[in-house]
């Protein structure tokens, strides 16, 4: 199992969700993991019902079996006056540095440096030992940014490693994508069964094989349960009105007859039927071009209470079930 | 399509109600409306709703063109726009007097265009070359942003439509396009740029001398950081687009200013689900800091009922009896409440498998065979029904209880809600639908 998991999507898909799940269900049995946040959004600690994360690892929950979750909002600013501090000793210059504009200058303007140095800083924690030799962190997991900008992102230090061509940017640079572009990191993509989604992910992994990033896992998010069969659908298209009324008259709402309750709620219910056909067949029609994609596929079921802390524990034993960790 | 929709309206949306509709004709048709800006998270639908808008203005008589920053293929397709030129193709098949042009933004094609307008050719073409150039106008964080505001600022320029509808990026975060141009800004005028362009300068002046060594010092740190060819390369870009940058920063300033003028809307797009909601409250904060005119929310697949009256509990007792017809008698009764996430993860329908007959009793011999039993497949697709229609009743609750947060903290947003359809939109008819909807003021009930 990759010791960096990367977990992408496109916007709305929730990837924040499955990556903090991801995190939950590899922590399980005493394991410890790092969820690290990329795009200064806060999304992890809305999730977790905690407040504004600090530029600090800070443990954010337990998993079942004793595991712990770690949490970490990477800043860039600061993880560059890290950085800096680290390799150079620079305190006061750091400071110097930032009045002069150019800590701004490196994390907002130059191209790409941001993303360096988040991506920098993950990769750190992965390699992070303790004193006794051990991982700090079992597993880390990176809600990064959406499928668009992927490939991009975790390229960045290629790019960096061609324009800085010397020091110790560029070493730092390589030393990054050697870890990116092992089996160490897997690039997961969050989808729903719907056409841009699906089209989106089709293209990032076609852009992240072109790049040579291991792409990992599909996973399906939000699917909704399967509430009508395939001998349903085929009935709801010839079953008389009558004996839809005569149905729901049994069931105890209402009158049958013409005007009467249960007749009423015949057509509003027929009408939401044709609508979950017609979903239904979209939704089929984007598995079939998901499993193309040759790549092993999940599903993770919509809640119906919506998404709170309880929903990501739920969702986090699915993952496990599913072989996820 | 519901019998009684009023009824049924009554029913499904006991909750607030936004205190203004959000009219969209009267803003389309408004000649002085020349800007309407579409902005929200990534995910909810925002350039389809910049098309349809488009499109429904260009059918009511307008001369229009839309920039689409990111649109999905098939969307772009639709309005024939699948090459990415950077110009503004005309959209056929639309109907009436107005005209519908559409693009789709190249930014580094842009950037080139702003330095090829503000330097001479010489100048230029080093600027063009210079590497570092070459990652600053596909890559920095922003550039997309800054583009799509430099390209609007084109287009309006030129004239030629009297309504530019825009698409905002993808943005993490969607107020970025309104602080790039002013994080450009400030970076071009900002002592770095000077200390890279001429560090000397300052040597010469009294009582900066110990800023000086600091100065040197700071190069000297830039060039072990960036390793010294990075540098050099920087301070080459720096110094060709030096006679550039005033020309960058007006254009920044008109940029902004024209959002800020009368003539242009924003519109807020969103879907009713926490996190886009959320962004969008975020955003109709921000831009009223700025004084940038927001129009209203576009509340983008928020789902009806016909039936709004059967609530969810009701509907899963009701199913519970169809499936157990043992219990049949009780209308009422606590037949036992299921949750849809209970038949989450079985393939086959609840319904498929009807209480399992384990009492023995003769009378629970079917084993669900259609041909059998016809009654009992009746009942059986109509547990399904109802448990669907509880399904749906969740969802409305969850979509109204987000929506109510909302317009809880601000009730002063005009709020125009576009009913979910099932697919994605390919084509003009689709984009036209979506515009009648947009303009109908109110979900249609299905």
């Amino acid at each position: 199992m990759s010791r960096l998991q990367v977990v992408s999507g496109k916007g709305g898909t929730g990837k924040t969700t499955v990556a903090a799940a991801l995190a939950l269900a590899l922590a399980t049995e005493g394991k410890r993991t790092l969820l690290v946040e990329v795009e200064g959004r806060q999304g992890i600690a809305q999730l977790f019902e905690t407040d504004a994360l600090p530029y600090e690892e800070r443990k954010i929950a337990v998993a079942p079996g004793g595991g712990e979750v770690y949490a970490l909002a990477i800043d860039p600013e600061l993880a560059l006056l890290d950085y800096l501090q680290m390799f150079y000793k620079l305190g006061g210059a750091g400071r110097a540095l930032k009045k002069l504009g150019a800590i701004d200058f490196a994390t907002t303007v130059a191209p790409g440096l941001r993303d360096v140095l988040l991506t920098g800083k993950a990769c750190e924690a992965v390699r992070r030992k303790d004193k006794a030799g051990r991982f700090t962190y079992d597993y880390v997991v990176m809600d990064a940014p959406p499928t668009g900008r992927i490939t991009r992102f975790l390229n960045v230090n290629d790019e960096v490693a061609g324009l800085a061509k010397i020091g110790p940017i560029h070493n730092q640079a390589q030393a990054v994508m050697r870890v990116l572009k092992s089996p160490e990191t897997a690039v997961h993509l969050v989808t729903l069964l719907e056409e841009m989604p699906v089209q989106e992910t089709a293209d990032g992994i076609a852009e992240l094989r072109a790049a040579r990033l291991p792409v990992g896992r599909v996973i399906v998010n939000m699917v909704r349960p399967r509430v009508l069969d395939a001998a349903d659908l085929e009935l709801v298209r010839t079953v008389p009105r009558s004996s839809v009324a005569q149905a729901l008259s049994a069931a105890g709402l209402g009158g049958a007859r013409r005007g009467g309750h249960a007749e009423r709620l015949v057509d509003p219910l027929l009408e939401q039927a044709a609508e979950y056909t017609e979903r239904y067949a979209l939704e089929q029609e984007q598995r079939a071009v998901l499993g193309e994609l040759e790549l092993p596929l999940h599903e993770l079921p919509l809640l119906a209470e919506g998404m709170d802390l309880a929903g990501l524990y739920e969702l986090a034993t699915e993952l496990r079930k599913q072989g996820l960790s | 399509m519901s019998p009684d929709p009023a009824e049924a309206q009554d029913a499904a949306r006991p909750h607030l109600s936004p205190a203004r509709v959000l009219d969209v004709d009267p803003l389309l048709d408004d000649p002085d409306t020349r800007i309407v800006v579409c902005c929200g998270s990534g995910g909810v639908g925002k350039t389809t709703t910049a098309a349809a808008l488009g499109l429904r203005a260009a059918e009511r008589g307008r001369k229009v063109v839309v920039l689409t920053i990111d649109p999905a293929r098939r969307l772009a397709q639709s309005m024939g726009i699948d090459s990415l030129d950077n110009v503004p193709r005309r959209v056929k098949g639309t109907e009436g007097d107005g005209e519908l042009h559409a693009m789709m933004l190249d930014m580094k094609r842009t950037f080139d265009e702003v330095v090829e307008a503000h330097a001479d050719r010489e100048r230029a073409a080093a600027i063009l070359a210079n590497p570092f150039y070459q990652s600053l106008s596909a890559g920095f964080a922003g550039t997309q942003e800054y583009m799509a505001m430099e390209k609007l600022g084109q287009l309006r320029a030129r004239d030629e439509w009297d309504l530019i509808v825009v698409d905002t990026p993808p943005s993490r975060s969607a107020l970025d396009f309104l602080d790039a141009p002013k994080r450009l800004g400030s970076f071009l005028d900002g002592r770095l740029i000077r200390l890279l362009t001429a560090p000397a300068k300052l040597g010469g002046r009294a009582g900066m001398a110990f800023l000086n060594v600091g100065m040197s010092m700071m190069t000297g740190t830039l060039g072990r950081l960036l390793g010294g060819q990075l540098l050099k390369d920087v301070q080459t870009f720096v110094a060709a687009m030096d006679t550039t940058f005033g020309g960058f920063r007006t254009r920044a300033d008109a940029t902004y200013k024209l959002l800020q003028a009368p003539g242009t809307a924003f519109l807020v797009v969103a879907a009713p689900e926490r996190d886009a909601l959320r962004e969008a409250a975020y955003f109709v904060e921000r831009l009223a800091a700025e004084d940038m005119p927001l129009m209203g929310l576009v509340l983008n697949r928020v789902h009806g009922t016909g039936a709004g009256r059967l609530s969810a509990e009701r509907a899963l007792d009701a199913a519970e009896n169809l499936e157990d017809p043992r219990i049949v008698d009780q209308g009422d009764g606590k037949a036992g409440l299921r949750n849809s996430p209970d038949t989450y993860g079985s393939s086959e329908s609840p319904a498929a498998t009807p209480s399992a007959p384990d009492d023995g009793s003769p009378a629970g011999t079917d084993d669900g065979s259609p041909a059998a039993d016809p009654e009992r497949t009746v009942d059986q697709l109509t547990a399904g029904l109802l448990r669907l229609h509880a399904e749906r009743m969740q969802l409305l609750s969850r979509e109204q209880h987000t929506r109510d947060r909302f317009l809880a903290r601000h009730p002063e947003v005009a709020v125009v809600e576009v009913p979910a359809l099932p697919g994605d939109v390919h084509d003009l008819p689709g984009l036209r639908d979506i515009g009648d909807r947009l303009a109908a003021g109110r979900t249609e009930l299905s």
